[in-house]
């Protein structure tokens, strides 16, 4: 099975930089990098759900778990701990 | 009056309350008012004149609201441009204003790089945060944005007046439907005419808490910047809507009172869990860039009854015109009701004759809140701005088509034009055609807005292909965001073999619009 880390790159990729190579480092933020708006916020927490079976609370819509890949990934790393637990 | 006032007013009134927070920043009037006088002053050492123009490219931070004023201080003409810009256009619309400087945002290097080679009026290129190594023409002096202030630390006071009340105070380039951007030029009188308009309208106080989280760069954010600064309010700069529930924590940290939107940030804020956020405090909400849907009203109002909605109306080239009275908003939802205080309108059919009421015209503004026209673009200007009722008066021609109800109730009814209004935003088809025909494989090409509910219009966009090309929407719609704005970025594309035409040869855009219903 595809790493996470690389099935999230890989939609940031796709979605946001439009399949673009340019360069995106995991720790960037993508507010300030300017690719992510309300609406890609929203699209990104579609993809988590339907990719990992998950339910994303409104409290948990904080650019501290959604704003770069590695937020991302640590975010996904949460839910799951907390749904085995 | 001199759009600056405003600031200094406030400064000797309460120097030591909060006048701008931003993330964990926070800054008083004293410090807003000292650091734009540094930057005033390291602008004037650059060697702005009265009159030039400086471009800010900033996301929203406290470098906007300093970046204004500074520019004003110092006599010149600040010129907002949105921070996705790409390097073409930014390229465009420094040659075409003559911007003497840049301040832009060094995390978007690459478009700033790219947008100066051959822009010979540009002469220095301000970045923040921290300068780091970059490809910026060597004609250009590059300084950090806080190395500036820093070596102007200690300077007390601004420099000397400059600017008078019917110089420019700012270049704001909009879209049109010619698919060139022009550059609204507005003088100090228009925008405190404007400013103090809406101020007055919302009842402000410096109690008021506004939180704008609106591109600062698109005119009605940028003017939370100036009304704030002139009721002596504090203003929280968030740096986008895209995290709703950070930004609603932020409303209730900061005890916010005032809420400016657009439709598209209440449809997201009504899909999040309004309840467990203490929005006590929350007085008034201002919508603008298109009309709220009538259920989305409804819905807003049983969850906060406590907050005023206005719902407004109006455009770059005369800030706001009307407005809703709130108590009317049950009745009349679609409505933006009546015009503001001081100006008058009417409503003239082809011709230019008042139309009867209940019929559908062209909306006329008259009033000091009216552009001096478009820069440098005289034909354009005249096209808009037309013979008032007095010798050698000018009223302006919004190409926005209204109708009156008997009560006299403004509803909006269309454009005269083709342009599409998306996430409050205007986005020139024409525009967005030149980029796709600049794609080698595009062949034909024909945009229009079609209804959606989070933005209001989207902006799609029928293409036809070079036969045998391999091509992917992906692959055009990447295309399209190395040229354009993100806002004006196709969200549909389809592909088609042919695209019917005019009995005038021109692509028919009300077949394909007529196919949509």
């Amino acid at each position: 099975m595809q790493d996470p880390r690389e099935k999230i790159r890989h939609f940031i990729r796709e979605s946001f930089l439009f399949g673009g190579d340019d360069e995106l480092n995991d720790s960037d933020s993508f507010l300030d990098m300017g690719i992510v708006d309300s609406t890609g916020v929203l699209e990104l927490v579609a993809f988590l759900e339907s990719e990992w079976g998950l339910t994303v609370d409104d409290s948990e819509l904080v650019p501290e778990n959604l704003d770069s890949v590695d937020n991302l990934v640590g975010f996904l790393d949460r839910k799951s701990a907390a749904a085995v637990s | 009056m001199q759009l600056e006032s405003f600031l200094r007013r406030s400064v000797e009134q309460w120097p030591d309350k909060t006048a701008l927070v931003c993330g964990p920043r926070r800054m008083t009037y004293a410090e807003y008012d000292e650091a734009s006088n540094q930057l005033a002053h390291a602008l004037i050492a650059l060697g702005v004149s009265r009159g030039d123009r400086v471009a800010i490219m900033l996301d929203n931070s406290i470098e906007v609201a300093l970046s204004v004023f500074a520019i004003l201080k110092a006599g010149a003409v600040f010129m907002m441009v949105n921070a996705t810009t790409k390097a073409e256009k930014l390229h465009y619309l420094l040659n075409h204003s003559g911007a003497a400087v840049l301040i832009a945002s060094s995390r978007r290097i690459s478009a700033v790089e790219n947008g100066l080679e051959d822009t010979p009026d540009l002469r220095s290129v301000v970045l923040t945060p921290a300068i780091r190594p970059c490809r910026i023409p060597s004609d250009k002096q590059t300084v950090g944005f806080e190395d500036l202030l820093q070596r102007h630390h200690g300077r007390v006071g601004p420099p000397p007046r400059r600017a008078i009340d019917v110089d420019l105070a700012s270049l704001m380039y909009t879209s049109g439907s010619t698919g060139v951007p022009k550059g609204v030029m507005l003088t100090h009188q228009n925008m405190v005419t404007s400013s103090t308009m809406l101020t007055g309208y919302f009842g402000n106080t410096p109690e008021d808490v506004i939180l704008n989280a609106l591109p600062l760069s698109f005119n009605y954010g940028l003017y939370h910047v100036l009304m704030a600064a002139q009721f002596g309010g504090t203003l929280v700069i968030e740096r986008s809507f895209a995290y709703p529930e950070a930004v609603l924590k932020k409303m209730v940290e900061e005890g916010v009172t005032g809420f400016p939107i657009v439709p598209t940030m209440l449809a997201i804020m009504l899909g999040a869990d309004l309840g467990r956020h203490d929005l006590s405090r929350l007085r008034y909400m201002t919508n603008t860039g298109a009309p709220l849907p009538s259920e989305h009203i409804a819905r807003l109002r049983s969850l906060l009854p406590n907050v005023t909605l206005h719902s407004m109306y109006g455009l770059t080239e005369c800030k706001r015109v009307c407005a809703l009275p709130p108590e009317e908003l049950d009745r009349r939802p679609d409505s933006v009701g009546f015009p503001l205080p001081n100006q008058e309108i009417c409503l003239v059919d082809e011709a230019g004759e008042p139309t009867a009421r209940g019929e559908v015209g062209q909306l006329v503004v008259r009033g000091s809140n009216v552009m001096r026209g478009y820069w440098q673009m005289s034909e354009e200007t005249d096209r808009v701005l037309r013979p008032g009722p007095i010798q050698g008066e000018r009223v302006f021609y919004t190409g926005d088509l209204f109708r009156q109800d008997d009560e006299g109730f403004l509803y909006f009814v269309g454009r005269v034009d083709d342009v599409i209004k998306s996430r409050g935003e205007k986005v020139s088809p024409r525009e967005v055609e030149n980029a796709l025909y600049n794609h080698p494989d595009v062949v034909e090409a024909a945009v229009i807005g079609v209804p959606d509910e989070l933005l209001g219009r989207a902006v799609k966009a029928f293409v036809v292909l070079k036969e045998d090309a391999d091509v992917s929407v992906r692959d055009l719609q990447r295309h399209c965001a190395g040229q354009l704005e993100d806002y004006m970025v196709p969200q549909i594309i389809e592909f088609r073999d042919h695209l019917e035409r005019t009995d005038h040869g021109k692509i028919d855009k009300r077949q394909l619009e007529g196919a949509l219903l």
